[in-house]
């Protein structure tokens, strides 16, 4: 039961370079693993092929053994949940915050919104009308209502400042805490990873020592 | 012998229409005091939403139409109205902005390097453009390139290219390093160091206060809309005795490598 990614291998097209070159890496239940890696190595590609919004060309992924994908037919979401960096693009500008949540959760949503993360009288307003801090919070809470059991923190807090950025992470450590949610933590920060993770992996370790292993196709 | 810069009591207001003709007044900038000097680095540092791109819009009087500004803002000790500092944005004054979105996505960046150093007014915009590419270190084949074709470093540095090209005496950069790898991240902040050392004055503004901490000469920090306190990067340093304002205390000792503090723990 984790969160696994097998010697998977990932380009744009069949004239592109390999983004993502033969990656292996697993994250278990309730623990949070950073992967580290300077900008444009494959670290969010690999984030988003974990999360089934890419499909990789060779290798596998797996959420608890099924494919990281939602169920159509019986409307169960995602298993693996991905929180961006930029969350004000992740939200529809024409909606208000109640109707963004209600995305993850249509009906039920603000109730069971924990206060703490997203304050009440947030709820009410539109996206440009909250700052970028409070606007990761709701993205954050939006990524929850789903009970995801793995989530994908993708530079969350890279353009936060930095008490912003302690406080969502707080509140992202407690919730995947409570819930034993698995977490891979992207991001080229060091120290950042080193407060919130349990480990962290560098890219080229999880890409490099597999590489040699695999035969070139040719 | 004042500063080439000098913000005072700036304070900016939106009016706002909800609902057909119900008007809200939003005060986004109460109280902003910043003052910049040729050859100095002043960082201005906040929280996303504290304002800080605004004052940098009013210093170059681009504010929106139903903007209203009051307070001081002088250039060589010259109080300027928003119009006459209008007419000083691109020479004068220059405005490194924040993201690629700033360059036109279907002109190659060289047609575009020209008309901006045809708008600065420099007699050869051609040879401006190709100089100003080698000088920013990047190789002229650069020029035939699309905005999308760059790296994330490599726009920062067009953009820097495109800032320069008046020979400002005040650069306001806004933002300049979210998003880029940490090589890409201290290019940048030394060529403004550069710049600075140049003779020119340069304002960075950011939230990224180790960054601001690399560079900077003097860090301002903004809260809300006002700026609070000024400090000198030696000051932040240990658990941040030296530190007075609680608030850019609790900047400081935010930071992972400072304990990950949150205000509310103490």
């Amino acid at each position: 039961m984790s969160l696994v990614a097998e010697n998977v291998w990932f380009r744009y097209g069949r004239r592109h370079p390999w983004v993502v070159s033969g990656a292996s890496l697993a994250v278990e239940p309730g623990e949070v693993v950073g992967l580290h890696g300077p900008s444009g190595v494959g670290k969010s590609t690999l984030g988003k092929l974990l999360a089934g919004l890419l499909t990789p060309q060779r290798g596998s992924t797996s959420a608890d053994g099924t494919p990281p994908n939602p169920d159509r037919r019986t409307g169960r979401p995602n298993p693996v949940q991905v929180v961006h960096q930029h969350a004000h693009l992740a939200m529809d500008p024409l909606w208000k915050i109640t109707t963004i949540l209600a995305e993850a959760a249509p009906g039920s949503a603000p109730a069971e919104v924990d206060p703490s993360l997203v304050p009440p009288n947030l709820l009410d307003r539109f996206p440009h009308e909250i700052s970028g801090g409070e606007a990761q919070r709701v993205n954050l809470a939006r990524a929850l209502l789903t009970a995801p059991r793995y989530l994908v923190a993708d530079e969350i807090s890279a353009s936060l400042d930095p008490i912003s950025q302690a406080a969502v992470w707080r509140l992202l450590l407690t919730a995947v805490r409570t819930h034993g949610i698995g977490v891979l933590a992207i991001s080229h920060d060091r120290p950042l990873l080193a407060a919130v993770a349990d480990r962290v992996v560098d890219i080229a370790d999880v890409t490099g020592t597999i590489q040699e292993t695999v035969p070139v196709v040719t | 012998m004042s500063a080439l810069l000098a913000v005072s009591s700036l304070a900016v207001s939106f009016h706002q229409y909800e609902r057909g003709l119900r008007r809200r007044t939003v005060v986004p900038l109460s109280a902003m005091d910043l003052t910049a000097d040729r050859g100095e680095l002043v960082a201005l540092v906040g929280a996303s939403g504290a304002g800080k791109t605004l004052l940098a819009h009013a210093v170059l009087g681009m504010l929106p139409p139903n903007a209203e500004e009051s307070g001081d803002i002088r250039v060589d000790g010259e109080p300027l109205d928003p119009p006459a500092r209008r007419a000083r944005a691109g020479r004068g004054i220059a405005l490194l902005p924040q993201s690629v979105t700033f360059l036109d996505p279907v002109t190659p960046v060289g047609r575009q390097l020209r008309r901006s150093a045809a708008l600065a007014g420099r007699p050869d915009p051609r040879a401006a453009a190709a100089t100003a590419l080698t000088d920013r270190g990047l190789s002229p084949e650069v020029a035939g390139r699309y905005p999308h074709e760059l790296s994330g470093g490599m726009v920062r540095r067009v953009l820097t290219a495109m800032a320069m090209m008046g020979s400002p005496d005040l650069v306001l950069a806004d933002e300049p390093t979210p998003g880029l790898p940490a090589e890409a991240v201290r290019a940048v902040l030394h060529d403004l160091r550069r710049i600075a050392d140049d003779g020119r004055a340069v304002v960075l503004i950011t939230h990224d206060l180790p960054a601001a901490l690399e560079v900077a000469d003097r860090v301002v920090i903004c809260h809300d809309g006002r700026t609070i306190d000024e400090v000198r990067p030696a000051d932040f340093t240990g658990n941040g005795e030296a530190l007075s304002h609680p608030y850019t205390r609790a900047l400081w000792l935010a930071l992972p490598a400072n304990g990950f503090h949150l205000p509310e723990d103490s």
